[in-house]
């Protein structure tokens, strides 16, 4: 459907703002390289305030980068005006216009492009049936609901067939339910109208569900760029780990080629290239342990709690604390505050950093 | 760090837009030209003489006593009036948020003096003053019996102009007592204060700052007023009247220049506290909606006698506006009170009245929606928009605001008499009804952006940008969105410069020539002839046009207006 899928590449992205209170600049992003594949769905994933507003509109053009070059489809785009780059944006304030009723504001877009008339009311009509609005041409914004209003900017944002569909937060005024549905929905007219998007949010849940990869940023640096599952199971820092899922981290020393001492137990685990003998934080997701009666690392049960699909645990490892997740209890040994028991992982569960 | 990247990407953007690159330079253009250059030619003409820079200037205008007196009588005048003023108008707010008196009179009564600084023409209480008080006055000669009463002097300008001055100073502090969370009052009732002394304590100090602002809006309105102290000065001149005999009465260009430049020092000064400490300060300290609803306060032992004040105050100053119709309606004021109709018969057949109401009319009527469109645009460009000149275009725009008529006509009739530095460019300019329009939209424009500032402020900026995402340049996003979204205060800014203009006098005065004739400047005239009848039909006329115009407008608003809801602007 979109003309030509157009890939974005971020070369050196910087961006500089002036702190309005104590009048310092500072970076709010800094030396950004993305390679955005053409068709692919992405994800800007980071905590408030990272830079992923910031990053979404230096690609839209409302911002300058300071440093470096963005280009869209190959073309380097810096100079090129909001209006003139092939991009749309959906607002996380949906941003429709209260003047005109949903058919105007769809068709806007297009009657800027000066097309017909007839064309125009074609487009129009197909596009909000793709997004699940047929009908409701003549309403005003004011009488759609929170989602429909959502659906009305996708809609404006698909007709246009930009390049690139930009998102920020487009969810993020809708309640829990809802979200979640207008998030398979946006993925399934993503694919459909096969186009490349980026999406910026703070939910990881979200992110994870929609795509195909996903950026993780910290104070506006790029931490990681992978598919959600790279991320999950390979976080290349303590931030990603730690912001994708909940994760413990048990302080260990490498004792060889995968191999660590935790607590004084070897135990195996992927340690990639760091050195024998260093130290390490290994990676453990809560539903990555297993608790059994014998093993190699003991523990106290300091907390149990039935949560109905897991039972859920917090176990005291020598010093520190370790949370657990026993999936399906129902069938398992549940173990009370202040029993011994030991861990024991799966192989290919435990990851080192 | 270096943000040189993003500056130049940031004039490419746009440079790419010719319309706004247009745009822009065409208003630093006119803002230069007719705002700043007729100030800057004042600062010359009384700095610099035949042999170089020079106080000589300066030292002589001193030296005139009339002139030194001029001053004190202004500050004492601007002082008394910007307190009294601030105060009635916080007793009308006070009285308003605050006390339950919610009769349909007193809300008439109310919404009536908060309508009046928008259509009253400028010397309309100082004509009802001496019908009332003076020589001839009703309540002084007929029902006191004094029959040498004087209204004329310091007094008379104080009463005046406090009586325009103070609905101004009750739409100000209405709206910061509105924001007063009314728990933060409740908690100091609880606790056991008294209800004057949780006014004292807790909702005085809160909208001091905001006090203070009025107090300076009144001071700088008063001592730039030319109407009232010319009609009921007498022999006690104010500043603007004296720059204004200085230059039609001695003919003395440099020393009304010099004159000029001490006003606007004084106002300046003013403004610049105004603007940039207390206008900040009095809204940083009450940002925020109430949380809930006040409990309005019942105790008759309060609401009766705040009722009596207040409505015997609003009745004063509605009778006073009462009074010129009727004086227009008397064969002789004071003295023979046949009802007639030969004042406004004069008029139009001895005072070719027909022709002042025209160009009055019409030069307003110009320039009311070129204004209107100006401080949209400006608004625009100053809310939405970022560039290098953004700075200069609302510091100039605002700038006028604090520029007296008077200041301004001699700046006028300096810059352009001879044209641009005496360089016969734009000399056919002089004259004209072209400069006239140029005067009343310079006069009107700060109100007008002030408004559509604080309306554009309100529309979500997100929602311009994906216009302009979707391929609109600014031009369209400016047509199709943000002047859509805005009419209302567009509207309000076309009806408010009309009647602005229509009722302006301190520059006009200046530089009007007899191939015009303007309405306020026929009232003046014949006000100091002593002539009040005509004065009065001429004034009743004018009463009526602007009540006309306003109307108008709330009925369009309502039919038509995107908020429904009618904001005039002062
Ligand atoms: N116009 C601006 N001037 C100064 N600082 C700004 C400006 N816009 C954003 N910032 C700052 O830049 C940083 C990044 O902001 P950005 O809006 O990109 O964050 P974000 O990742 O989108 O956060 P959130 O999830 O809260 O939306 C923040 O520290 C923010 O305060
Ligand atoms: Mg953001």
């Amino acid at each position: 459907m979109a003309k030509e899928k157009k890939g974005v590449r971020l070369e050196h992205i910087s961006k500089i703002y002036k702190d309005p209170k104590t009048g310092k600049d500072f970076y709010a992003v800094k030396d950004q390289n993305l390679e955005i594949e053409p068709g692919s769905f992405v994800t800007l994933l980071g905590p408030s305030g990272c830079g992923k507003t910031t990053t979404l509109r230096m690609i839209a053009g409302f911002e300058s980068p300071d440093e470096g070059e963005i280009y869209l489809g190959g073309e380097p785009i810096n100079a090129l005006t909001p209006n003139k780059r092939d991009t749309a944006m959906v607002f996380q304030s949906y941003a429709l216009l209260p003047h005109y009723n949903i058919f105007d504001n769809v068709a806007y877009g297009l009657k800027l492009r000066k097309m017909d008339s007839e064309t125009i009311k074609k487009k129009v009509t197909d596009i909000l049936s793709l997004v699940g609005l047929e009908g409701m041409e003549n309403r005003m914004t004011n009488q759609l609901s929170g989602g429909q209003q959502q659906r009305v900017a996708l809609a404006r944002a698909l007709v246009i067939e930009p390049g690139v569909l930009l998102f920020d937060e487009p969810l993020s005024n809708l309640d829990a339910k809802l979200r979640v549905s207008m998030r398979t929905e946006i993925r399934r007219i993503q694919q459909e109208a096969g186009i490349t998007a980026v999406y910026v949010t703070h939910d990881q849940s979200e992110a994870m569900a929609i795509s195909d990869k996903v950026i993780i940023m910290n104070k506006g640096i790029v931490e990681q760029v992978a598919t959600p599952q790279e991320a999950y199971y390979y976080p290349n820092s303590k931030f990603v780990a730690d912001f994708i899922g909940e994760c413990n981290f048990l302080k260990a020393k490498v004792t060889g080629q995968d191999m660590v001492e935790i607590d004084g137990a070897a135990v195996k685990c992927a340690t990639g290239n760091l050195e024998s003998g260093a130290e390490c934080d290994v990676v453990l997701r809560p539903e990555g342990a297993t608790l059994s009666d014998t093993g190699v690392i003991k523990g106290i049960v300091d907390y149990s709690c039935f949560m109905g699909a897991y039972q859920d645990y917090r176990i005291k490892v020598g010093e520190s604390f370790v949370k657990i997740q026993e999936y399906n209890p129902k069938n398992k040994k549940i173990y009370k505050v202040g029993d011994t028991v030991y861990l024991g992982f799966e192989d290919n569960t435990l990851y080192a950093l | 760090m270096a943000k040189s990247q993003s500056a130049s990407l940031d004039r490419k953007k746009l440079m790419a837009d010719p319309i706004m690159v247009t745009t822009i330079v065409l208003l630093v253009v006119f803002l230069t030209i007719f705002i700043l250059y007729p100030l800057a030619i004042l600062l010359v003409d009384s700095f610099v003489s035949d042999d170089g820079l020079t106080l000589d200037t300066f030292k002589r205008v001193m030296a005139l006593p009339n002139f030194r007196r001029a001053i004190t009588n202004t500050l004492k005048v601007g002082f008394l009036v910007g307190i009294a003023s601030s105060l009635i108008g916080l007793l009308f707010a006070y009285v308003e948020v605050y006390v339950k008196l919610r009769t349909k009179f007193m809300e008439g009564l109310f919404k009536v003096v908060s309508m009046l600084p928008v259509v009253s023409p400028p010397f309309v209480l100082s004509l009802s003053m001496i019908m009332l008080f003076g020589k001839a006055g009703i309540i002084t000669r007929f029902l006191l019996h004094i029959y040498d009463n004087s209204v004329y002097g310091f007094w008379g300008i104080a009463i005046v102009q406090t009586l325009t001055f103070f609905p101004v100073c009750y739409m100000m502090l209405k709206g910061l007592l509105k924001n007063i969370d009314p728990s933060l009052e409740e908690a100091a009732r609880d606790m056991g204060a008294s209800r004057f002394k949780v006014f004292m304590t807790v909702t005085l100090p809160l909208i001091l700052p905001g006090l203070g602002n009025a107090f300076l809006v009144t001071f700088i309105e008063s001592i730039a007023d030319f109407a009232n102290p010319m009609i009921i000065g007498g022999s006690y001149d104010t500043l603007a009247t004296t720059i204004y005999l200085q230059i039609t009465g001695a003919y003395d260009k440099q020393g009304a220049a010099a004159m000029a430049v001490v006003l606007l020092a004084i106002t300046l000064l003013m403004f610049v506290i105004q603007k940039y400490y207390l206008e900040a300060k009095s809204t940083a300290t009450l940002s925020g909606k109430a949380s809930r609803e006040r409990m309005l306060i019942t105790d008759k032992s309060v609401t009766v006698p705040l009722t009596i004040l207040c409505s015997g105050l609003a009745i004063f100053v509605i009778i006073m506006y009462i009074c010129v119709p009727f004086g227009a309606m008397f064969r002789t004021w004071g003295y023979d009170f046949h009802l007639t109709f030969k004042w406004f018969g004069q008029v139009f057949t001895k005072y070719k009245g027909f022709k002042a109401f025209k160009d009055s009319f019409i030069l307003s009527l110009i320039s009311a929606p070129i204004t209107a469109l100006l401080s949209m645009i400006i608004s625009y460009l100053v809310v939405k928009r970022k560039f290098k000149a953004k700075g200069f275009i609302e510091a100039v725009s605002m700038l006028a605001m604090a520029v007296p008529g008077t200041v301004l006509g001699i700046g006028y009739i300096r810059g352009f008499s001879g044209g641009l530095f005496g360089s016969g460019f734009l000399q056919g300019l002089y004259g004209t009804g072209a400069i006239l329009v140029i005067v009343f939209v310079v006069r009107s424009l700060p109100t007008g952006t002030r408004s559509g500032i604080s309306a554009l402020r309100q529309i979500d900026k997100s929602i311009e940008e994906s216009a302009y995402d979707m391929g609109a340049d600014s031009f369209k996003v400016f047509m199709t969105v943000t002047l859509p979204l805005i009419k209302d205060s567009f509207l309000s800014g076309f009806v408010t410069s009309f009647v602005r203009s229509i009722t302006a006098i301190s520059a006009i005065i200046l530089l009007v020539t007899p191939s015009y004739l303007l309405i306020t400047v026929q009232i003046n005239e014949f006000a100091e002839k002593g002539a009040y009848g005509i004065a009065c039909a001429f004034a009743t006329i004018l009463i009526i046009i602007t009540y006309t115009a306003v109307l108008l407008m709330n009925i369009f608003m309502k039919y038509f207006g995107t908020s429904r809801k009618v904001n005039i602007e002062d």
